[in-house]
């Protein structure tokens, strides 16, 4: 039979040595790795104090994009959802009336927009399909909960903050991710 | 009247002493449960307990704490009365052992000479083979009266695992008491303490090598930790404890780790003897007597280091290997240690 | 009454209790247990006559070992099953007759208990030591003290072959 890769190894069945048989030298080898660990650097970070730099390509939960104005960029298309193998949003559309201008981009807005993060597997296809730059995966992951309803964002967990009312905020929930202009 | 005649003095001495002894034993056990999960932590690169306070070192009385306030289960189908004195008794017979221990050579206080050994019976040695024998009902008893097929099976386990291993101890240290002809343990100490190379391990090498293994199999450390094989039994004999009557059965284990250190440093170790120093010659100060003392928890310590040490390196026996390595291993190596010491010291002598 | 006798009284009450309690109680593990504390009595009155030796030996081999396999083979019954048989009246007669011939023995045993009293020595005997033991052992009764082991070595060789069955 042809080997399915080159890593293949041939186990050594021979008898022990009169050495081996007596264990207590393999042991004591045994005893000297475990101590030349003590030395070695620990792999474990102190979790709340230090935290581990996110990788560029992080993808961590989702976030409601606005643009500089504040106003919502979500046009309920749905494509996102379309997108999702997970099957994890939801949404509602809605028709923008004449004074709700300032808080939504185009005439059409998500009323509802729900994203079970239980379902969820951050693949960032919602972000890939987005026409509109409204949806895009942040450099955070979901907190723990104490219920699954916890974990089905609605749009108040989701949407990011308001730029001109919560500049630090918004520059913050941004992050390093998406410089977006237009 | 005969009560008039007794010196009560010695009476305060000896209970100050055992007061010591036991909160001293009950401290190291605390500090050791610490000490396994640093010792652990850092053998597999982590930090280990590092949170409550200064490296983690209030973890312990946390422990403790947590211990004490958790809800005491105790099954209805159990042999109630057994159940709640199980883990008494394995606390009893872990801190019993300390009682003939030369803790240090004797201070002069107060116009009196106190001597750091509660007491210095002639059968020494003996003795703590009793009270380790004893060790097992703490086991079987908590074991069976559980009522849970995987206690009694680790119970039973844990029986045979120490009587087994108990015989190669026994006969291991024959060969050290033929050398020292005393079960005396001062007078073991005694004799070592002249000088490094009258330890009785510079003569007694496979002698140790033998106590040591058994000493692990009595203290159930792993490789012999069959009683509470997790994948096998779950918890082992413990399993239906819970609260402090498992952290009696948990604080044991260490203390017993801790005594067999205590016992194997003095049976081969030169006991309170410092190495390459004569002490004898700074006369007998109370400061000589305590630095002593605090060579032989050094050795202790050590011992129980060791133990963490091949914890966290060797993995389990299996169970018929066990029974190999004692009965079919130490014991005939035992006794050819034995008759070796008796044929060489015969040719000696003459 | 000096501690010793205190302490001899003691000692002989629990170890008569704790023997009762063996015949008496229902479950073999309880009366085991029981027979353990009989052991300890009896350590103590050793170490009353100071046969430190003595003492510490019946409790390493009878409490420490044969008492756990006493335990081990029990612990491995099922008890409930177990009931109580009924026993016909012929083997309840045959009962009484071995316990009256038991006592019988005692009372014969104890008729000469004034030279009994004369033999044993209090604290101030040393026969029971270790150095005196083995030398005893040893010399005097070298023969029987070796025939004694040549008994357990037949009784190791039986259990072997009864093993390899």
């Amino acid at each position: 039979m042809q080997a399915l890769t080159n890593r293949l190894k041939l186990v050594n069945r021979k008898p022990m040595t009169f050495v081996e048989k007596l264990y207590l030298w393999n042991i004591l080898k045994g005893m000297a790795i475990t101590f030349r660990h003590i030395f070695k650097r620990k792999a474990t970070i102190n979790y709340p104090e230090q935290k581990r730099t996110f990788s560029p390509v992080f993808r961590g939960l989702q976030v409601l994009n606005r643009d500089e104005e504040g106003k919502e960029r979500c046009t309920a298309c749905g494509l996102c959802a379309v997108a999702c193998p997970a099957e994890a949003i939801t949404m509602e559309a809605a028709e923008r009336s004449s004074n709700e201008t300032h808080l939504y981009r185009e005439e059409k807005f998500a009323a509802r927009f729900e994203i079970n993060m239980l379902r969820c597997i951050f693949c960032g296809l919602c972000e890939e399909a987005c026409p509109k730059n409204a949806i895009y995966l942040s450099q955070t992951f979901a907190p723990s909960n104490y219920s699954r309803k916890g974990f089905i964002y609605k749009k108040d967990d989701l949407l990011i903050p308001h730029p001109k009312e919560n500049p630090d905020a918004y520059a913050k929930a941004l992050g390093e991710r998406k410089k977006i202009t237009n | 009247m005969f009560f008039t005649a007794i010196d009560y003095w010695i009476f305060l001495e000896k209970a100050i002493l055992i007061l010591a002894v036991v909160s001293i034993s009950l401290v190291i056990a605390m500090y050791a449960t610490w000490a396994e999960r640093k010792v652990a932590a850092v053998m597999q690169d982590r930090r280990g307990p590092n949170r409550a306070g200064p490296f983690g070192l209030f973890q312990p009385l946390a422990d403790g704490v947590k211990l004490f306030m958790k809800e005491e289960i105790i099954p209805n189908v159990s042999a109630k009365f057994l159940f709640v004195m199980a883990p008494a008794l394995a606390m009893i017979t872990a801190l019993m052992t300390s009682a003939v221990i030369p803790w240090g050579s004797s201070v002069h206080l107060f116009g009196r000479d106190i001597s750091l050994q509660i007491a210095d019976i002639n059968i020494g040695i003996l003795y703590i083979f009793g009270v380790i024998s004893l060790g097992v009902y703490g086991i079987m008893i908590g074991g069976w009266a559980s009522n849970n097929k995987f206690s009694l099976l680790a119970a039973i386990r844990g029986a045979s695992q120490m009587i087994s291993y108990e015989l190669a101890m026994g006969l291991s240290l024959i060969a050290v008491l033929m050398m020292t002809g005393s079960l005396r343990l001062s007078v073991i100490v005694a004799q070592q303490s002249e000088g490094f190379f009258n330890w009785n391990i510079i003569y007694q090498p496979l002698g140790f090598l033998i106590f040591f293994i058994c000493a692990l199999a009595e203290c159930n450390r792993t490789p012999f930790d069959l009683p509470e094989a997790e994948n096998e039994l779950n918890f082992g004999y413990h399993q239906e404890y819970s609260s402090m009557k498992l952290g009696f059965y948990l604080f044991a284990e260490y203390i017993n780790m801790f005594i067999s250190g205590v016992v194997m440093a003095t049976l081969f170790f030169g006991g309170y003897d410092i190495p390459f120093v004569n002490e004898a010659a700074w006369g007998n100060h109370w400061w000589v007597a305590l630095l002593g003392c605090g060579m032989l928890m050094t050795k202790a310590l050590f011992f129980v280091f060791l133990f963490m040490w091949i914890r966290w390196t060797i993995p389990r026996f299996r169970y018929d290997q066990l029974m190999n390595v004692g009965w079919k291993k130490l014991i005939p190596l035992a006794l050819i240690n034995m008759v070796i010491t008796a044929a060489v010291m015969l040719f000696f002598s003459k | 009454m000096g501690v010793t006798a205190i302490l001899f009284w003691i000692l002989s009450s629990l170890a008569l209790l704790s023997a009762i309690m063996i015949v008496v109680s229902k479950n073999p593990v309880h009366s085991v247990l029981w027979l353990i504390l009989v052991f300890f009595a009896i350590s103590g009155h050793y170490l009353l006559l100071n046969a430190q030796f003595l003492a510490i030996v019946n409790i390493i081999v009878y409490a420490g070992a044969i008492m756990v396999l006493f335990l081990y083979v029990l612990m491995l019954i099922d008890l409930k099953k177990i009931v109580d048989p009924q026993r016909s009246l012929w083997i309840k007669l045959v009962g009484v007759a071995t316990g009256c011939c038991l006592l019988l023995v005692l009372i014969a045993a104890l008729s000469k208990a004034d030279q009994t009293t004369a033999l044993t020595q209090t604290i101030g005997g040393n026969i029971g030591l270790v150095e005196n033991l083995g030398k005893i052992l040893f010399s005097e009764y070298l023969v029987p003290f070796e025939i004694s082991s040549i008994l357990f070595l037949s009784a190791m060789v039986g259990a072997v072959v009864i093993g390899k069955k």
